[in-house]
C-alpha cells in the first residue's frame, strides 16, 4: 500500500479516461501505475492493439501518472477527494 | 512607408562600397545581422558592428555562415529585417539556407562580396563567378531575386531595394556585390529618410483562427506574421500545404513549387530593372553587369571611333533574367558581346535568350581584376566581323 | 472517450496522430514538456519552439506554439535570431541527439558559451531514428546499428559534459521513465535565465532498441528504471557512457552569469551614453 491508503481511509480517488483508438499498447500507463489499476484489455482497437482497460477503479488516486506516461496522449486521471470514509 | 531617420546617414559621403551597403542596409530599416568575417566582405560588418547601438540594431557575429544565414531567419519571423554578408566560400554554406528561405517564404538578404574562386581562391581580389551560384546553387527547383551594383552609390542605393524586394515578393534576394567595388570610395549621396521609400512588410489583417500561413493573394505572395502575436502558426523546409503543415506527396509539391516560381516568374516586369544606353542602328549589344559594367563604355567608345555601332545593355537585377529584353533586341541587332569577369556564367542565359537568332560572344576574364578596354573591345571587332 | 485529455488545447490535434512508434519516448517527453508548460504559466503566445531535423525534430509540428521545423543541426542558430529580434520570446529547442550533437554540436557549444538565453532539450535515442537507425555521437561502444553492423567502436560524448564544459548555466538529464523529475527539470530550465540543457534519453523501439535487445519500449523503460543512478549532486564526470552499465541521472549544473542579451543591451547602452554621435 502506499502512503495515501490506509486500511481505512485513501485520501483521494480517480477518474480514468482513455482513448481506446490513440492507444498503441506500449504499456507504459499499466506498468507504472502505482497501484496497478490497469491491464492490457482482450479486445483490440482499430489498429490491432490492446488498449489498457480499468481492473480496479478503487485502486485509483488520480495522481495521472499514467497521464504523464502515455507517448500518445490517449490516457488520462482526473483526481478528486475521496467522501467514502470509513472513518470519520 | 518612408525610412526611420534614425538610420539615415542623409549627406554627401566619400564612401567604400562595403560602407554604402551598409548604410543602404540600415536606411532600409535592417535591424539584425548575424555574420562571420570572410574578406572581402568583412568591412560590412565591421561598420554594422559600430552603427547598430545608435540604430538600434542587433549584430552577431555568428560561429560560422550555417549559422548565419539561419539565424537572419529566425530574426525575421521574431520580426525583424535581416541580413547577412559573405564571400563565395561562405556564400557556398549558405547554400541550404536559402533553400529553406525560399520554401518558408522568409524575406531577406544575402550579400554576397564576390572575389576570385573556386574554394579559397583569391581572396583580396575581385570576380563574378558566383552569377550562376546565386540562382542555382541550392537544391530543388526554386526562383531568387539577386542584384548586382556597379558603384558604391549602388551599393546604398540597390541594397534598400532589395530589401523592399525581399518584403515584396516574400524571398531571399542575393546582393552581389564585388571586392572591386566593395573596397572602392566614392561620392555617395544618402537623402532624406523622407525621400527613401520603404515595403512594408506584409502581415496579414486576419486575426488568429481565420489566418493562413501560405493563402496567396493574388500577386501569389502570403501575407505573413511574426512570432508571439498569437498566430500559433507553423514554418518548415518540408513541402507544405495552405495551413504550413507538412504534406509529402506530390501533390502539395505541385501546388506549392510552382507558385514560389511562378511568384517570381510572372512577377519578373516588375522586379525588372536594367539599363540600357542602344541606338537605334546598333550592331552589336554588350551585355555586362556589375564593375565589369565600368570598363565597357571605354571600349564601346574606342569600337565607335572604329564605325561599328555599338549599344550597351546593363541588367541590374540580374535574377530573374530579363529574357524578354534579350529576345526582342535579337530581333533587331547582329551579335551580343558578353563581358563578365569570369569564363561564362550570365553569357549562356544571354545565348539562350537569343536562341540563335544573333551571334553571342563571350569576353571572359578568369578574375583578379577588371578587364582591359582592348580586351572587350576585341571582342566587338569579332562580333562585328 | 468521455471528456477531450486536458492538455489537448497544447496540441496541433488536426495533426493528430503522430507519426512515433508504439513505446518512443518523444511523446512522453512532449508529455512532460506540456505539463511543464501549464506549471510554468508562461503566456503561451510568446513561447516559440523550433525543431530540427529527426524524429525528435517533429515535435515542432505537433505543439500548439509559433513553431520552427528549420534544417538539421541549425535549430539552435534559428533560435538564436529569433531571440535576438524579440527579446520577450520564450525559445525553446526540442531535438534529437544526431541534430543537435552531430551536425548541430557546433552551434550547441557556441550558443552554450555565449549564453543565449534559449532552453534546450535534447531527446538521446542513440540514434538516427528517422533515416533508419545509424549510429550517432552518442550511439554506445558495441552497440549496433544500421551503418555500425558489427557494433559500434567509436567513444560517444558525454553530452552533459560537453554542455557544461560550453559554459551552459543549467545542466540535467533524466530519461523518459523519470517523468516527474523530467517535468521539473524541464520547469527549472524553461524558468531558467540563460543558456540551459536538458538530456532526455528515450527509447527507441523501432531501431536502437530493436538492434540493442532492447525490442519495446518498455523494455527499455524497465532497464531505466532498473540501470538509472540518481545523486543528490551529481558531477559530469561520473556519466558512464558503456551500453550496459548503469544510466546517471539528476541535475549536474544550476549556475548563474550573465546572458548574451544582458552583454549585448548593457554594452550598446554604454556605448550609447558615452558617444552621442552615431
Amino acid at each position: 500500500m502506499t502512503p495515501a491508503q490506509t486500511k481505512h481511509h485513501q485520501k483521494y480517488r480517480g477518474e480514468v479516461h482513455i482513448d481506446q483508438e490513440r492507444c498503441k499498447g506500449c504499456g507504459f500507463c499499466i506498468e507504472f501505475c502505482p497501484t496497478k489499476v490497469l491491464a492490457f484489455s482482450r479486445e483490440f482497437n482499430a489498429k490491432g492493439y490492446h488498449p489498457p482497460v480499468v481492473v480496479d477503479i478503487d485502486k485509483c488516486m488520480g495522481c495521472n501518472l499514467c497521464g504523464l506516461y502515455c507517448p500518445d496522449f490517449a490516457i488520462y486521471a482526473v483526481r478528486f477527494e475521496n467522501n467514502k470514509n470509513k472513518n470519520s | 512607408m518612408k525610412a526611420d531617420p534614425a538610420g539615415v546617414l542623409t549627406g554627401t559621403h566619400f564612401l567604400r562600397g562595403n560602407d554604402a551597403c551598409c548604410e543602404g542596409a540600415i536606411a532600409a530599416g535592417c535591424r539584425f545581422v548575424a555574420g562571420y568575417p570572410i574578406t572581402p566582405s568583412t568591412g560590412i560588418i565591421e561598420r554594422i558592428s559600430k552603427r547598430f547601438p545608435y540604430t538600434k540594431g542587433e549584430f552577431i557575429q555568428m560561429e560560422d555562415e550555417l549559422a548565419s544565414s539561419i539565424a537572419i531567419q529566425g530574426a525575421v519571423w521574431g520580426g525583424a529585417r535581416a541580413m547577412t554578408v559573405t564571400s563565395g566560400p561562405g556564400f557556398s554554406l549558405m547554400m541550404e539556407h536559402i533553400g529553406l528561405a525560399v520554401m518558408s517564404e522568409t524575406p531577406c538578404v544575402f550579400v554576397n562580396v564576390q572575389r576570385g574562386g573556386p574554394s579559397t581562391g583569391l581572396p583580396t581580389l575581385p570576380g563574378q563567378a558566383d552569377m550562376m551560384q546565386a540562382r542555382w546553387g541550392s537544391h530543388g527547383d526554386y526562383e531568387v531575386i539577386a542584384l548586382c551594383p556597379d558603384s558604391p552609390q549602388e551599393c546604398f542605393d540597390l541594397v534598400i531595394r532589395a530589401f523592399n524586394l525581399a518584403e515584396k515578393y516574400r524571398v531571399p534576394v542575393m546582393f552581389m556585390m564585388d571586392e572591386c567595388i566593395a573596397h572602392m570610395s566614392e561620392k555617395v549621396v544618402i537623402p532624406e529618410a523622407g525621400e527613401i521609400e520603404i515595403e512594408p512588410r506584409r502581415y496579414t489583417d486576419l486575426p488568429p483562427g481565420e489566418y493562413q500561413m501560405y493563402q496567396p493573394d493574388d500577386d501569389l505572395v502570403c501575407p505573413m506574421v511574426k512570432a508571439g502575436d498569437g498566430y500559433r502558426f507553423h514554418v518548415t523546409g518540408l513541402t507544405h500545404d495552405q495551413r504550413g503543415y507538412p504534406v509529402i506527396s506530390p501533390e502539395c509539391q505541385e501546388e506549392l513549387i510552382p507558385r514560389l516560381i511562378d511568384k517570381i516568374i510572372k512577377n519578373e516586369p516588375d522586379i525588372r530593372m536594367i539599363h540600357q544606353d542602344i541606338p537605334e542602328d546598333a550592331e552589336i549589344v554588350v551585355v555586362s553587369y556589375g564593375i565589369t559594367s565600368r570598363i565597357v563604355p571605354m571600349a564601346i567608345q574606342m569600337a565607335s571611333e572604329k564605325g561599328i555601332k555599338v549599344g550597351s545593355l546593363r541588367p541590374v537585377v540580374v535574377w530573374p533574367f530579363p529574357e524578354q529584353v534579350i529576345r526582342e533586341l535579337a530581333d533587331r541587332v547582329k551579335a551580343f558581346v558578353v563581358v563578365e569577369m569570369n569564363c561564362g556564367q550570365i553569357y549562356y542565359e544571354v545565348e539562350r535568350c537569343v536562341a540563335g537568332k544573333a551571334g553571342v560572344y563571350l569576353a571572359p576574364h578568369a578574375g583578379g581584376t577588371v578587364h582591359k578596354p582592348e580586351q572587350i573591345l576585341n571582342k566587338i571587332l569579332e562580333a562585328a566581323k | 472517450m468521455t471528456e477531450p485529455n486536458p492538455i489537448e488545447s497544447y496540441l496541433r490535434m488536426d495533426r493528430m496522430p503522430h507519426i512515433w512508434c508504439p513505446g518512443c519516448g518523444i511523446g512522453t517527453s512532449v508529455n512532460c514538456f506540456i505539463r511543464a508548460l501549464q506549471e510554468t504559466r508562461l503566456p503561451l503566445d510568446k513561447v516559440s519552439i523550433v525543431s530540427g531535423i529527426g524524429c525528435t525534430g517533429r515535435v515542432a509540428g505537433y505543439l500548439n506554439l509559433d513553431s520552427f521545423h528549420t534544417t538539421h543541426g541549425r535549430a539552435i542558430p534559428f533560435a538564436t535570431g529569433l531571440k535576438l529580434a524579440n527579446q520577450d520570446l520564450k525559445v525553446v529547442v526540442f531535438s534529437g541527439d544526431g541534430d543537435l550533437v552531430s551536425i548541430g554540436g557546433n552551434h550547441l557549444i557556441h550558443a552554450a558559451q555565449r549564453n543565449m538565453d534559449i532552453t534546450v532539450f535534447c531527446v538521446n535515442n542513440f540514434n538516427y531514428a528517422m533515416t533508419g537507425g545509424q549510429y550517432g555521437p552518442t550511439t554506445p561502444i558495441s552497440a549496433t546499428a544500421s551503418t555500425a553492423p558489427y557494433g559500434s567502436f567509436q567513444m560517444p560524448f558525454n553530452v552533459p559534459k560537453l554542455a557544461e564544459s560550453a559554459g551552459a548555466v543549467y545542466v540535467a538529464r533524466w530519461t523518459t521513465y523519470h517523468v516527474r523529475q523530467l517535468k521539473k527539470s524541464m520547469v527549472d530550465a524553461l524558468n531558467k535565465k540563460g543558456f540551459s540543457f536538458v538530456e532526455i534519453i528515450s527509447p527507441c523501439p523501432t531501431l536502437y532498441g530493436r538492434k540493442n535487445k532492447l525490442r519495446d519500449g518498455l523494455t527499455a523503460m524497465q532497464w531505466y528504471k532498473k540501470h538509472s543512478v540518481m545523486k543528490q549532486h551529481p558531477s559530469t564526470a561520473e556519466i558512464d557512457l558503456g551500453l550496459r552499465t548503469y544510466i546517471l541521472v539528476g541535475k549536474f549544473v544550476d549556475i548563474e552569469r550573465p546572458t548574451f542579451l544582458d552583454g549585448m543591451n548593457a554594452r550598446y547602452e554604454q556605448v550609447r551614453n558615452s558617444n552621442k554621435r552615431g
